[in-house]
């Protein structure tokens, strides 16, 4: 089986190189936190091992017996955004979860300003709440 | 004994301004009329109308949320609420005008006389009052069913949102409530919390204004996501209780 042509090598090279800078970027404009970089920083450095070693994807495929070496990369792809894509619904749970205890410790201490009892015309509740650690 | 009971009432709003003055009014008169220990707490989720205007003039306890959590969240809010302020009860009414308050004694009196932990306050004990339309009878029905085949209590009308806890299920309250259309789910919580439930005969009206949260488009997804969430409450809960046990 023939190895990859060049000009294909030097742009996946390019391209895996400057999503590389773009990620890196990203965590120091502080816009990616360092947690969540890490897989895109692995996809980077598996991109360019194969972008370098040219005969990897064939021989890898020859020893898993995949005839058609590139659904392994659609395989191993579509397995990693998989992955990746529950790990993300789970931050979205938790960060919702952190919301709505945010949201209701904020309404308790509304709450407690002035504004937010009930106005002197009406009559006043029985009891004052106190507020208690819990 | 029983007025001694310190009672807040928790009535969830979003965007019913029409309704709530009514229904705080409502609550207070028979609050004088019984003489029970009663403070009312109105959580407002996020309305873009005019409610939160109108809650100010009203002569209750508001809660104000910064973003809009759903009736699960706005309603959990109340029971922590009511929780770290030492309410001995919390009941649950709906803004919009269905539930009468003429019925909170009713509800009460089972958690007066200590022979619940949960009272729910049904439609369907009594053919009486609002009924709500058939298609959503058939959605309470399936509910009865799941509830019965997982924790083996009948609750006939297991969406009601006219509710009484005692302490200790707002303990229980306090520590995880659902989300999304959390009351049938929350029976099921009960039920494996080995809370006592106890449903009375109320009579419910027709909404007073505003409109249902839960419109023909969002029937299946409320079935579906009730449904999950039910079950996947149940697995969970049986996986603790089975490490409590352990």
């Amino acid at each position: 089986m023939e190895s990859l042509p060049i000009t294909i090598q030097i742009v996946s090279l390019l391209g895996a190189g400057l999503f590389m800078l773009y990620i890196f970027r990203l965590i120091v404009k502080g816009r990616l936190r360092e947690e969540y970089s890490i897989v895109w920083i692995l996809c980077t450095v598996i991109l360019i091992v194969f972008s370098v070693w040219r005969d990897g994807l064939t021989k890898i495929s020859l020893f898993l017996g995949v005839f058609y070496p590139p659904s392994l990369i659609f395989l191993a792809a579509i397995f990693a955004i998989i992955i990746f894509l529950v790990h993300l619904s789970v931050v979205n749970s938790k960060l919702q979860n952190q919301i709505k205890n945010l949201a209701q410790e904020v309404a308790y201490l509304k709450q407690q300003t002035p504004q937010h009892q009930p106005p002197a015309s009406a009559s006043l509740p029985i009891q004052e709440p106190v507020l208690t650690a819990s | 004994m029983a007025a001694s009971l310190k009672i807040l009432v928790v009535v969830p709003c979003f965007n019913e301004e029409e309704a709530i003055a009514g229904v705080v009014a409502d609550i207070n008169r028979v609050k004088t009329q019984h003489r029970l220990h009663i403070d009312v707490l109105t959580v407002n989720d996020c309305s873009t109308d005019n409610t939160l205007a109108v809650l100010r003039t009203l002569d209750c306890l508001h809660l104000d949320l910064p973003v809009n959590l759903g009736i699960g969240g706005a309603m959990q809010s109340g029971y922590k609420f009511a929780y770290r302020n030492g309410y001995d009860v919390a009941v649950q009414m709906d803004g919009d005008g269905q539930h009468p308050a003429d019925e909170l004694p009713k509800i009460l009196q089972p958690l007066f006389e200590n022979q619940a932990d949960v009272v729910i306050g049904s439609r369907f004990l009594e053919k009486s009052g609002f009924q709500s339309s058939a298609m959503r009878r058939v959605g309470i029905n399936y509910f009865r069913w799941l509830n019965q085949a997982l924790i083996g209590q009948t609750i006939y009308d297991s969406t009601s949102g006219f509710r009484a806890f005692n302490r200790k299920t707002l303990a229980v309250v306090n520590r995880y409530y659902p989300d999304e259309y959390p009351e049938p789910e929350a029976i099921v919580q009960f039920g494996l919390n080995n809370l006592r439930m106890r449903e009375v005969p109320v009579e419910m009206r027709d909404r007073q204004g505003g409109v249902s949260s839960i419109n023909t488009s969002r029937a299946v997804y409320y079935m579906l996501k009730v449904t999950l969430g039910t079950l996947f409450v149940y697995l969970r809960m049986r996986g603790q209780r089975a490490r409590l046990t352990a």
